[in-house]
């Protein structure tokens, strides 16, 4: 036996609900903190005679995710029923896809404090949600159940045993929940139940004579429902396996124990055993009789492809590397998907990717702040105000007057730049003759200043820029003030 | 001549002739039901108040020049294992659905209202269509209108009995294995398992799924064919109905099929089969011959030696998944002395199941289960295939097979409900055309020199049925054997 430091290896199954208006099987609405069993017809009742129909938008959001995650689509989507006994499940089988999942061999690149890392997904496959059961207040001899959810479409998406500890862990949750909501796929709010963790946790402690890797017991947690329950969780389990091993290193081995499921209580910070090996369920799965295994046409997942927008990463990365953006500036421009659509759009109509950034960080998100409003509700376009952006790019009008007077007029009356500039006459100039001017007239009404120029007092330029400005009121271009300025104090 | 002497297509001529009116109709049916039902107890449920109300209402559309519909007035019966939304119990013959009210209908009895029948009232079965003689009922047995000492055959043996005996003109079944066309040869009427997909299976409650058809029950072909048509056709609701038309089965009816080649199987007249049936079927076979059929001898390997252990891996391993929902936790009868939930589970499933549906379970999660799946459900489904083939075979070279639809003709009330395995054999001819999903129909072909009635089985490849009815009613034509009726009615009349 070495003395190897033990290693944590983690793989994760999670769950989310997909975002369709109806359920898996039939056209029940999909909502959220409605009064229990409002939204329940006799097929999601499992009452009898009843038949289910595939939901296509959640095989849609299904392949839609499956090729995010880069995974392999084996061609045909066939269904399964996996039986098990529980009142929040109406059929007492649960209409799911075993062994024929819809999308096999993907991966998920994560960035962690370590670095970047990429995990494999070994599956992602479609089923139902069961109800949700609550047992009575005050400790009466009963239980009600409420079949709202029973029936909501649920991705459940299966990682490789690559992560290697509980930041990792919640990282890797985290980046696909970001993922799923990029690409439209769910919104994973974990509040409400629409996203649930469950990871499997078991240390690797060195390995057997023949080199074979040699396991604790894998234990899975269930039903974990936030990001921070993910990382202590793990934190918590890999602590305990530790113990255990220490221990009895001979006795807690995968071989001579298997795989245990366990519950978390987040107010104790404790987990706690709920099934051992022995208690392992058949589940007894046979391919579902009462719907037709389903060939994803070719073209129409091709369509699905075209659809996927650039990933949150890799879009970083490139306003990183091909933009120049700082780190922190390509961060905030591509964590919600609408505003890297709309500072792309801005970057392409006005040809140059730093120069959207600047406006978008220093203008654009300033608005959205102050008004609290989404990038959906910014009232202009991203071509409309890509005009104001490319005024001051040739310098018809300045930054300042672009920021103070024209953009907010745009926002208060809908008119577009250039009307705005043409009626109120913003419009700068770069006639060399008038500016020259003034210049001069700055120069003989501040003459103190500009011999403190002179005399090495190089601050003194910018005011003599300032004035110069505020003396055509803002109109003249300041390229053409300072070109001048200079020649005049032989600078 | 009583109503009730008249066929669908007749009442539905008179009723369009106005010598006859929907209320009329349905009063005869009812007279006929008091009458007659206390002895064969076809019905577990009727509704006298609902089909006055409602054939009542029909003869108002009629007279306001409405078209009513394909079924305008005609009174049905419909196999208790099909919902309706109206108020009526939907038990399957199972205690542990009493008192249960289903909320919808079924596909076919909105086709049936949407085309302006009238049901009378609901028939038994096998419980959850599990049998061969309608014995397994928990409301009580159904007993065969040509001698109350036997059975009616099974599961619809009520839909079977209800249509021999003149209480209803025409009726639905369903057939898993046989469900239709084995009463309907025991009871000497047309019954037809039509091409699974053809009709929905929306609000049939499930027995095996991938084995379950709706089918219509008549004493003649024609009515056969007018309630095939007025059930067929595509739901969207079930995803394994099939986008297919469905023809006029009416029209080119009385046309026959020529050339004719008739597959004869020889598993079909192997050992276990009755003598008075073999020779009953042979003659029928001569008479195809004398139209001018070819009888061409066939063979079918697997479909004998392998299908009653196929049908009854595939049937049993789907109905233990299907019937797992009844636990008393949502609908349906609950136990009362229980402990726990998992008490609360054994116990209403032990107290609410009877015997065989509790056997069938029992060998389809024995067969599910983990370590046995491949060898016996996955083998099973591998033994289905090659059915299939072998009746894909067969129809390159014959237009359709024949052959008797039960060894033998209606066997005593009791005699085999001890020896599961007997009962299971009722079925030898039948499941394999379930097992092949394809097309296949029963119709009386003669008598026992004891009075029973002895059925044909015609089968035909996949949504062939118009062509299938048009084999049959060649066969009828010839020798009017469906226009027997069994004692019972006449001794009434
Ligand atoms: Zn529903």
């Amino acid at each position: 036996m070495s003395a190897a430091e033990p290693v944590p290896t983690i793989g994760l199954e999670v769950h989310m609900h997909l975002k369709t208006r109806t359920k898996m099987f039939c056209g029940c609405k999909v909502e959220y903190d409605v009064r229990p069993n409002s939204n329940v017809c006799p097929v999601c009742l499992g009452m009898p005679g009843v038949l289910p129909v595939m939901n296509g938008k959640a095989l849609e959001l299904a392949v839609r995710m499956a090729l995010a995650l880069g995974c392999t689509l084996p061609g045909l989507a066939k269904w399964d029923r996996k039986h098990y006994y529980y009142p929040d499940l109406p059929k007492n089988y649960q209409i799911s896809e075993y062994d024929q999942p819809l999308g096999v061999k993907g991966c998920l690149d994560i960035e962690t404090s370590q670095g970047p890392r990429r995990i494999g997904i070994i599956r992602v496959h479609l089923e139902e949600d069961a109800g949700k059961l609550m047992h009575a207040e005050g400790g009466g001899n009963y239980s009600v159940v409420d079949l709202n959810r029973t029936g909501t479409p649920l991705l459940e998406i299966v990682s490789e045993p690559d992560v290697h500890g509980a930041e990792e862990a919640r990282v890797y949750a985290e980046t696909l929940r970001q993922l799923a909501v990029y690409l439209g796929v769910g919104d994973c709010n974990m509040q409400l139940g629409q996203m649930r963790c469950e990871p499997n946790i078991s240390l690797c402690i060195g390995a057997d004579a023949q080199g074979k890797p040699r396991y604790t017991p894998i234990s899975e947690i269930k039903n974990l429902n936030s990001f921070r329950s993910v990382e202590r969780a793990v934190t918590f389990e890999i602590a305990r396996h530790r113990e255990e091993y220490e221990a009895d290193p001979a006795g807690y081995t995968l071989e001579k124990q298997g795989k245990s499921t366990r519950g978390w209580r987040d107010d104790e910070g404790v987990s706690f055993l709920q099934r051992s090996k022995e208690e392992a369920h058949d589940y007894r799965y046979f391919p579902e009789p009462d719907l037709v295994p389903f060939v994803p046409d070719r073209q129409w997942v091709e369509e699905i492809r075209r659809t996927i927008p650039d990933l949150p990463e890799i879009r970083r990365r490139r306003l990183i590397n091909d933009a120049g953006l700082s780190e922190y500036d390509a961060g905030v421009l591509t964590a919600d998907r609408l505003i890297a659509d709309y500072h792309e759009a801005l970057a392409e109509y006005v040809r140059d990717a730093k120069m959207a950034a600047n406006w978008m960080m220093q203008d654009v998100m300033q608005i959205l702040n102050e008004r609290k409003i989404a990038i959906s509700e910014f009232p202009l376009t991203p071509q409309a105000f890509g005009d104001l952006v490319n005024l001051v790019a040739s310098a018809v009008i300045n930054r300042n007057t672009a920021r103070e007077v024209v953009l907010p007029r745009m926002l208060a009356t809908g008119k577009s730049a250039g009307e705005i500039v043409k009626e109120e006459g913003l419009a700068q100039t770069s006639d060399e003759s008038a500016i020259e001017a003034i210049v001069d007239q700055v120069l003989a009404t501040n003459a103190k200043i500009a011999e403190d120029y002179k005399g090495g007092k190089k601050a003194a330029f910018g005011r003599l820029m300032g004035e110069s400005m505020k003396a055509s009121s803002g109109k003249a271009n300041p390229q053409v003030v300072k070109a001048i300025l200079a020649r005049k104090l032989g600078g | 001549m009583a109503v009730t002497d008249l066929t669908a297509c007749e009442i539905r001529k008179a009723i369009a002739e106005r010598r006859l009116s929907a209320v009329e109709a349905t009063e005869g049916c009812l007279r006929a039901i008091g009458r007659l039902d206390p002895k064969i107890k076809a019905f577990l449920s009727t509704d006298p108040d609902g089909g006055r109300r409602r054939a009542a209402e029909i003869d108002r559309r009629l007279a306001a020049g409405e078209n009513v519909g394909l079924l305008a007035g005609i009174p049905v019966a419909v196999k208790d294992n099909m919902c309706t939304a109206d108020g009526q119990p939907t038990t399957c013959a199972s205690r542990i659905l009493g008192g249960w009210r289903a909320p919808y209908d079924a596909h076919v009895v909105e086709r049936l209202k949407a085309e302006g029948a009238v049901i009378v009232g609901k028939t038994n079965l096998d419980e959850f269509a599990m049998g061969s003689s309608t014995e397994n009922s928990a409301y009580g047995a159904t007993r065969n209108p040509w001698d109350l000492g036997r059975v009616p055959g099974g599961s619809s043996g009520g839909s079977a009995a209800a249509v021999a005996a003149r209480l209803v003109p025409i009726a639905l079944g369903s057939d898993t294995g046989g469900s239709i066309r084995q009463p309907a040869a025991l009871c000497g009427v047309v019954g037809m398992k039509p091409t699974y997909g053809r009709v929905s299976r929306y609000g049939l409650v499930a027995f095996a799924s991938s084995l379950d058809q709706i089918g219509p029950f008549g004493r003649t072909v024609a009515d056969a064919a007018l309630l095939l048509r007025a059930t067929a056709g595509h739901d969207p609701r079930d995803s394994t109905s099939v986008r297919e038309p469905v023809p006029d089965y009416l029209e080119g009816l009385e046309e026959p099929v020529r050339p004719l080649r008739i597959g004869v199987p020889r598993e079909f007249f192997s050992a276990g089969i009755d003598p008075e049936v073999e020779s009953v079927v042979r003659e029928a076979l001569a008479v195809y011959e004398r139209l001018g059929a070819a009888l061409v001898p066939i063979t079918l390997p697997h479909s004998t030696d392998y299908s009653i252990a196929t049908y009854y891996i595939v049937a049993t391993s789907e109905a233990s998944s299907n019937l797992a929902r009844y636990d008393g936790v949502h609908y349906g009868y609950r136990s009362s002395d229980h402990t726990d939930m998992i008490d609360m589970y054994m116990r209403s499933r032990a107290q609410g199941f009877g015997d065989e549906v509790k056997r069938r379970i029992m060998l389809g999660t024995y067969a599910l289960s983990s370590g046995y799946y491949d060898a016996y459900y996955k083998k099973a489904l591998a033994v289905r295939r090659l059915i299939r083939r072998d009746f894909e075979q067969a129809f390159a070279k014959v237009d359709c097979i024949m052959g008797p639809t039960s060894p033998t003709p209606a066997f005593h009330v009791g005699e085999r409900t001890a020896d599961p395995l007997a009962m299971y054999l009722s079925d030898v001819y039948t499941v394999s055309a379930n097992l092949a999903a394809i097309a296949g129909i029963s119709i009386p072909c003669g008598f026992t020199a004891g009075g029973l009635p002895i059925g044909l089985q015609i089968i035909t490849d996949v949504f062939t049925e118009g062509r299938l009815l048009r084999i049959a009613r060649m066969y009828e034509r010839e020798t009017g054997w469906t226009k027997r009726a069994p004692p019972i009615v006449e001794d009434a009349a």
